[in-house]
């Protein structure tokens, strides 16, 4: 390990891998709340076209693909919200003429060799510039940055369109952002992991996040935590494998969320065993129901007919028997009835 | 626009107002005023066009004809939409990624700070005590997916709370709930209307909510058809026939002009709780 962090480039490699393993999955979280999952890989396509550019004009292919997607960012976004018949069609239109595109315009440059076009399709981290990965990394932290700033409103936009409209956050605004956000990810990873996996990047450690999470934050939190493993993971593992960078760190990040899910559903299982469901409730515990509140350890349970009832996802747990003195247990039991109860 | 002196001080505005989508309006000529305090309920069968008029009144359709004041403001010129806490009629919540209860309750937060600005202690403070108000404290922390339906609805009223809103405009607040709920939710709106809130509940059954109400809007096939006081909505009722199921029928707006049917049939022989 140390000689592989010795080698310059697998230096670079490595610092654009914690670069990209971080953007993606804070960026990627929002595109699977608004169940576009696949928007990302779509640019990827259109970005193809950029590169293609750059190449035939002498232009930096980072610079002319990164136009290329933001446009398709920008229009997108637009289509999405004018277009009342057919949007996904159109989009379909897009992404296809996109990566045709950039196949036909390759072809027709002085660079135009199939390895060179696999080289943006499907990564290759280990021939970045050192040029290259300064602007990758201004791109990413202006990317996190803006991400981080605008997170709250990103949320509450994916999360009800509607409601945020109706109380005055900019809907299509923050829409357009999010697709320049989603644009410029795309660009900052397509030589780590390329155009055509790097949508697994941004939506794998979220699948995988969102199995563990029990909050949006959580999920965040998670989801950049599996992005770093994959990616860093992945080109670590892909020097002394001597395979592709983008494939690695894609395989990786799959076969981390399957072994997450393997392990929360065996957990799920153990735990449900475990797991006593008081029953079928007509009311809710709260102040005024007539159920004395019984402080138990971090919460409160309501001790009816002698049982403890706790709080849990949209019903109550068994928490055991109420002991008391007799009393006071009396005193209980005349005023709770059986749960068809008081309330009407 | 011609002012007249009630203007300034409604609420909600309206005077031949028409919503629509594109060109077609799908509700026309409404004259509506509601005042602060009052607790509105705008009933009509599926497709009357009572979520349209709501929808308008929040800027969420297009107005093809007439006027609307919000608070005295017309409503092109009215920014300040934070003022009209908006509860929707939603099934699920946040089925694709996970959040918690208390998260999405602080989006409602959003509207009043601004565009970069952080939730800060006091607004946290807000956030709780709208969760307190629902009932639903104790659930601050959970996964809104694993909530009842009803749990949820309440989810949606505290996050409208949380933007200390002026109105509260509710879709089909009881809709998909079940009975116990339903209580439990009259009960979180009785408790807002003793803090005198300003409610409008769009509903096509009145149910468990009917004792709140101080008055009670008529919408079908389009227009306005009945305007008044509970009681008077009562001794309307009495003197329609009641021939009609009140949801999934056309419009037959030509033999009844006014109370016809539909919701006015409505009836609720348990509504009286103990």
């Amino acid at each position: 390990m140390m000689d592989l962090l010795t080698v310059d480039f697998m230096q670079r490699a490595l610092v654009a891998a914690l670069l990209v393993g971080t953007v993606a999955p804070m960026v990627g979280i929002f595109l699977v709340q608004r169940r576009l999952s696949l928007i990302g890989d779509g640019m990827g396509h259109v970005a193809l076209a950029g590169v293609a550019i750059g190449l035939v004009t002498g232009a930096a292919p980072v610079l002319t693909a990164l136009v290329a997607a933001l446009v398709a960012a920008v229009v997108i976004e637009l289509l999405r919200t004018r277009g009342r018949t057919n949007g996904d069609v159109a989009l379909a239109v897009i992404f296809y003429g996109g990566i045709a595109g950039g196949v036909v315009i390759i072809s027709k440059s002085p660079d135009g060799t199939p390895a060179n076009l696999m080289k943006y399709l499907f990564g290759s981290i280990l021939t970045t510039q050192r040029t290259d990965l300064y602007v990758f990394a201004g791109l990413a932290l202006l990317v996190a940055v803006t991400t981080w700033a605008l997170r709250p409103r990103l949320f509450a936009v994916a999360n009800d369109e509607e409601y945020a409209r109706a109380v005055g956050i900019p809907v299509l605004p923050l829409n357009i952002v999010l697709a320049v956000l989603t644009a410029t990810t795309v660009v900052v990873a397509m030589r780590v992991v390329g155009l055509l996996l790097i949508s697994a990047l941004m939506i794998v450690p979220n699948a995988a996040s969102q199995l563990v999470a029990r909050s949006f934050s959580s999920g965040l939190r998670w989801a950049i935590a599996f992005g770093l493993v994959s990616s860093v993971g992945g080109v670590a593992l892909s020097y002394p494998l001597n395979t592709p960078s983008g494939g690695t760190i894609v395989l990786l990040a799959v076969g981390l969320f399957v072994v997450t899910a393997v392990v929360t559903g065996v957990m799920a299982r153990v735990g449900g065993r475990r797991h006593d469901v008081a029953e079928t409730h007509e009311h809710e515990h709260g102040l005024d129901c007539g159920h004395p509140a019984v402080p138990h350890g971090d919460h409160v349970d309501y001790v009816h007919d002698g049982h403890l009832h706790a709080a849990h996802e949209g019903h109550y747990d068994e928490h055991g028997v109420h002991h008391h003195d007799d009393g006071a247990h009396a005193g209980i039991s005349s005023t709770t009835t059986p749960t068809t109860g008081t309330r009407p | 626009m011609p002012v007249e002196p009630d203007v300034a001080d409604a609420v909600v505005w309206l005077r031949g107002a028409g919503f629509g989508y594109g060109d077609r309006p799908v509700l026309t000529d409404v004259d509506l005023t509601i005042r602060s305090g009052e607790i509105v309920a705008i009933v009509g069968p599926n497709g009357s066009g009572k979520s349209t008029l709501m929808k308008g009144v929040l800027g969420l359709n297009e107005r093809v004809a007439g006027t609307v004041t919000l608070f005295g403001v017309d409503s092109s010129e009215f920014h300040d939409r934070a003022r009209l806490g908006y509860v929707p009629q939603r099934h699920t919540l946040s089925a694709s990624v996970r959040a918690t209860a208390e998260e999405i309750v602080a989006t409602g937060r959003l509207a009043r700070i601004g565009w970069l600005g952080r939730l800060r202690a006091t607004d946290r403070q807000i956030v709780a005590k709208s969760l307190d108000v629902v009932g639903l404290a104790d659930r601050a922390a959970t996964e809104v997916s694993t909530l009842s339906g009803g749990q949820q609805r309440r989810v949606l009223i505290a996050r409208a709370l949380a933007g200390e809103p002026d109105v509260l405009i509710m879709d089909e607040p009881t809709a998909g709930v079940d009975a116990a709920n339903q209580h439990v939710l009259a009960d979180v709106l009785a408790r807002l209307v003793e803090r005198d809130v300003t409610m409008v509940i769009v509903t096509h059954e009145l149910g468990a909510l009917e004792r709140l109400l101080t008055r009670i809007v008529v919408v079908d096939g389009g227009r306005i058809r009945f305007d008044g006081t509970p009681e008077e909505y009562a001794t309307a009722r009495d003197h329609v026939h009641h021939d009609h199921d009140s949801h999934h029928h056309d419009l037959e707006l030509d033999a009844h002009p006014s109370l016809a049917h539909g919701p006015l049939d409505v009836t609720h022989p348990e509504r009286s709780r103990p």
